[in-house]
């Protein structure tokens, strides 16, 4: 069929003129496209660029290496080793159980940890390196890295961990970090990136616990490069943290070993203060516990043993224990008395062996008792019903301000766990948390330290330290922060009569090195070292009428858990005295014969800086002493590296 | 019979036919696929394989293709038409029945030698067989009912088959295609203007259909329309694609990143950056200015082949041309849109760019169809 021309024109004009339509309407879409190009990488590439960058870079924490502690000589007592470990890489590896049993055979790792290990590894995408083991020694990272060529995927890492040299020695003290916990998190307030890091270490108890932000340091970082899986391509830069500060502790680590060893086989506590600056030279409590262990991730076996223990090892008794501090608190009620002048360093209170008041009889703890006696015999033989009576005359209320003033009732702020507030009782005290009116005999028990009041160990330092100087000393844990200076904790004078406290003083003298005196067997022969205290035996039970009536339970016939705290306060020398001591012996009986000694040992450690001359002592124990101090010598504190002693 | 058989005294013969072919559309296709072999050279990571090399193979022997259709007298294709359109009817026939499961969709064929996606084939031999009809069809007929209603027909059958693969993308392309060689013809507006009054009622349907028995889509599909209108609600799942992609073009700037500094598909945040979303990596290392430029190579193809058509009295040969010119058009345009944002991801590569064979081996006969309408267009 043969078309017309004219149809050909016709036809060929049609489909250029719509042609043309189809191309402009073309036209436009690609302008549209090419504004739009023009719109995301001109107007807004900047957007987009900075959403490629997160896209590609992941910013990781470097953790800052903790800051350590040191004692006052310059020992570590918290010090941070090389931790080594060893790490695989699924990918790298090929064969994951034949390498791993390779593995085996040079390193010595339990089963439980590598199915733990395999586990991970299967969870984890195959370029994320998974630990497998975790303190290695030397020996073993040198061997793994000997045997590289036949361990594909295993390297041997090396990172930081927290080491606590002299082990349970110091634990109450320096306390113990470990992984940041859930609980931990929900806890504190705190925006530090750091603790997002998984199994990241802080302080959990003590001065770790307590100084953590000095510790710590501040995160660094790394921004590297990773593909859209998370694999890590390049490091693009690095900036190290801050390293946390060291911080150097006031305690003598030779006299807190010396103090904790003389504890041993006691639940006991001792507060030793230097009058200088109000330094704590050392903080004993014992038994305690291997904080070691608890860096590591403490085994169930352990935690319930150390909690289920009736001596309570975790408890750090010399701060957080308190008790009712018996015969040391007579010094309280006589100076509040003497201040208030309602008696006078001469006047006599007769003794009978007893005090009537309004009906209830309140008993000395000499039957016979003393006769007429006065201030400086009273606390030198500590009869009661003296006190009884001056207490009645000053009333409880200045008892208990003239307790706070001295340091005891109120919360000394140290850098440790649960520092007590102990407890000076007065009438709005029990008003408002009793909910009942102060009556005249807790006045009368309180003259003698029982009944509501409670003290610290290291609250009737304080005591004894105020006593002996007259000055309000404030105790001081931590010496030097970042090499900077504390501020020294002694303050100004109490502006109590030097004239009552030297009487006071007199009778602690009295106390120790008079014959009467009920420290008499703990006294210290050397001139100069002499120290004076005072003794304290506070009962935990009741004794009733018909008990007393057939002769008090001697405390060795007790059960250990009802017999009597003993309790020994002193400080030395006599003259511009240097050292205060507390000590709590729980449940030991007689202050004057169990708590006094421990007093006398240490005290004189600390004077001497050191095992102190046989003839400081008296004749008759130092065959006793001897004996003792070879014990300690030899002695290697629980936790404690044996190498790094050698 | 058209109008050309009657005037072959001015067409060129033999070898000389050489120096009627349009050098500068085949400078212009040479200049794209280059600008693909160095962005599949790029995405592999600075290494001709496993892309840039096969690539190159099938690029040659796409150009060898194109020269070797374009020194056949056009009204031979012109009565080959009918043959290809059935053929690649059979050919979507046979995908349906013995095709290969890929990616969730079956859409080859293994020919033994290769393997082939009769869909790509089928854009260009509708196009053909329409452009035939018309050629075939007296001009006083083209906008009688009957007469429009046979070639939807013909364009309805291969786009239900598509369709049913499922492939949204090519199915697009094939309706779009016929119908721009439908309207070039000169089929009145009035038919074009219902069509898409039906077709907004029609998406309007769509979406009513929505989690009801007669769903008209598959979930896949609607969850790609969702991605499309707001990308952000699913930012890891199946908005990631299009996010990663708009970042990495966004982030090339005026002059990019830097050939093979693209972060983005370095980082394999890009997904399938070797086809479907290789614009991106382009754009993301040479910046507005690359991106623009292969925009810039595109238009002048399509406008070259409608110059080409618009000085061609043969009616085949015109409506063949702008037929394929659209197909093209479409290719990439709708590429750039969905990687841009504009549209939905619906699986269409960048044409003579992306990595795959079929779809550059059909272009390049396609062109070599053009070249053959321009070479023997009557003077």
């Amino acid at each position: 069929m043969k078309r017309p021309p004219k149809d050909v024109i016709e036809s060929t004009r049609t489909i250029s003129r719509r042609a043309l339509v189809v191309g402009t309407s073309q036209i436009a879409i690609m302008a549209v496209l090419g504004w739009r190009m023009q719109s995301m990488q001109v107007e807004h590439a900047d957007e987009f660029r900075l959403l490629a960058e997160e896209n590609r870079i992941n910013i990781r924490l470097l953790p800052p290496s903790r800051g350590l502690i040191f004692d006052r000589n310059g020992e570590a007592i918290a010090d941070n080793e090389q931790n080594y470990r060893v790490v695989m890489v699924r990918e790298d590896a090929g064969d994951v159980g034949e390498v791993l049993s390779k593995l085996t055979q040079i390193v010595d790792i339990a089963p439980e940890q590598l199915t733990r290990a395999m586990e991970e590894m299967q969870r984890r995408s195959p370029f994320v390196p998974v630990t497998i083991a975790e303190r290695l020694t030397w020996d073993d990272v040198a061997k793994i890295n000997l045997n590289t060529p036949a361990l594909p995927g295993i390297q041997a890492e090396v990172g930081q961990s927290r080491v606590y040299p002299w082990g349970a020695d110091l634990a109450h003290v320096v306390g113990y970090v470990g992984p940041v916990s859930d609980y931990d998190l929900s806890r504190i307030d705190d925006q530090d990136p750091l603790l997002q890091i998984p199994k990241f270490q802080i302080g959990k108890s003590g001065a770790e616990n307590k100084l953590e932000h000095t510790l710590r340091g501040s995160a660094g970082h790394r921004r590297i490069e990773v593909n859209a899986v998370g694999r890590v391509m390049r490091e693009l830069d690095r900036q190290e943290g801050d390293a946390g500060k060291d911080v150097q502790l006031t305690i003598d680590n030779r006299l807190q070993t010396y103090a904790q060893a003389r504890l041993d086989g006691e639940s006991a506590g001792v507060v030793v203060i230097d009058l200088e600056h109000g330094d704590l030279r050392a903080i004993a409590s014992a038994p305690s516990f291997d904080p070691n262990l608890f860096v590591r991730g403490i085994s169930v076996k352990d935690w319930t043993g150390l909690n289920e223990d009736k001596y309570r090892p975790l408890a750090a008794k010399a701060v957080q224990g308190t008790y009712p501090p018996g015969s040391t608190f007579k010094m309280v009620t006589a100076l509040a008395a003497m201040e208030d002048g309602v008696i006078s360093a001469d006047e006599t209170v007769y003794c009978p062996g007893y005090t009537d008041v309004y009906g209830i009889r309140f008993h000395c703890w000499k039957s016979g008792g003393h006769g007429n006696i006065n201030l400086h015999d009273s606390l030198k033989q500590s009869c009661d019903c003296y006190y009884y009576e001056i207490a009645q005359r000053v009333g409880i209320d200045k008892m208990a301000a003239m307790a706070r003033k001295l340091g005891l009732g109120i919360k000394h702020d140290l850098p440790l766990s649960a520092v007590a507030s102990g407890l000076a009782p007065d009438k709005e005290w029990k008003s408002s948390v009793r909910g009942e009116d102060w009556r005249i005999g807790d006045t009368v028990n309180a003259s003698i330290g029982q009944g509501y009041v409670l003290a610290s160990p290291l609250q009737l330092a304080v005591m004894t330290a105020r006593i002996a100087t007259g000055h309000e000393i404030t105790p001081r844990l931590v010496r030097l922060i970042d090499g900077v200076e504390q501020p020294s904790g002694r303050g100004e004078s109490l502006g109590l009569n030097e004239n009552t406290l030297r009487r006071i003083r007199a009778s602690m003298n009295d106390v120790c090195n008079n014959r009467r005196g009920t420290g008499y067997g703990s006294r210290i022969l050397t001139e100069g070292y002499k120290m004076a205290g005072k003794s304290g035996t506070s009962q935990v039970r009741r004794i009733t009428p018909e008990e007393r009536a057939a002769g008090v339970t001697r405390n060795e016939d007790l059960p250990w858990e009802r017999r009597d705290h003993a309790l020994f306060v002193s400080y030395a020398p006599l003259d511009n005295p240097r050292y205060a001591v507390a000590v709590i012996v729980e449940h030991g009986g007689g202050g004057s014969s169990a708590a006094a000694p421990i007093a006398r040992d240490v005290i004189l450690q600390a004077q001497y800086g050191g095992a102190p001359p046989l003839d400081a002592y008296p004749a008759n124990v130092r065959d006793k002493i001897a004996e003792q101090q070879r014990r300690i010598e030899t002695r290697i504190p629980m936790g404690a590296k044996a190498q790094s002693r050698a | 019979m058209s109008y050309l058989e009657h005037n072959t005294k001015h067409v060129p013969t033999g070898l000389r036919k050489i120096w009627y072919i349009n050098w500068p559309l085949v400078m212009l296709l040479s200049a794209v696929a280059c600008a693909g072999f160095l962005m599949l050279y790029s995405v592999a990571g600075g290494s001709p394989t496993p892309w840039m090399e096969p690539q190159m193979k099938r690029f040659g022997l796409g150009m060898f293709l194109m020269f070797a259709i374009a020194m056949v007298p056009i009204w031979f294709w012109r009565n080959m038409a009918f043959v290809a359109y059935g053929g690649s009817l059979l050919l979507l026939l046979g995908v349906e029945l013995f095709g290969e499961v890929r990616m969730g969709a079956q859409r080859w064929i293994d020919l033994g030698f290769m393997v082939l996606q009769p869909s790509e084939v089928t854009k260009i031999t509708v196009v053909m067989f329409i452009a035939a009809y018309y050629d075939w069809l007296p001009n006083e007929k083209t906008s009688r009912p009957l007469w429009v209603a046979l070639p939807v027909i013909f364009i309805l059958v291969p786009t239900m088959l598509v369709l049913k693969q499922p492939d949204l993308g090519t199915a697009l392309l094939l309706l779009m295609g016929g119908a721009t060689v439908m309207f070039l013809a000169g089929v009145h507006w009035a038919y074009f203007a219902t069509v898409v009054g039906a077709g907004v009622a029609a998406i309007v349907a769509v979406f009513e259909s929505r989690g009801t028995t007669w769903q008209l889509i598959k979930d896949y599909q609607f969850r790609r329309i969702d991605t499309f209108i707001d990308p952000s609600n699913d930012p890891l799942g199946a908005g990631y694609h299009i996010t990663q992609a708009k970042i990495a073009l966004g982030s090339g700037g005026w002059t990019g990143r830097g050939f093979m500094q693209g972060t983005q598909s370095r980082l394999n945040f890009l997904p399938e950056k070797h086809t479907d979303f290789i614009f991106t990596t382009l754009a993301e290392e040479f910046g507005f200015v690359g991106a623009s430029t292969l925009l810039l190579l595109y238009l002048l193809i399509v406008v070259f082949c409608i110059a080409s058509a618009i000085g061609n009295k043969d009616r085949f040969a015109a409506l063949l041309t702008l037929g394929i010119a659209m197909t093209f058009f479409l290719f990439f345009a709708v590429n750039m849109a969905m990687v841009m944002g504009l549209a939905p991801v619906v699986g269409v590569p960048l044409p003579l760019v992306s990595y795959g064979g079929s779809a550059m081996l059909v272009l390049l006969v396609a062109f070599g169809l053009v070249q053959s309408a321009h070479v023997h267009r009557p003077r």
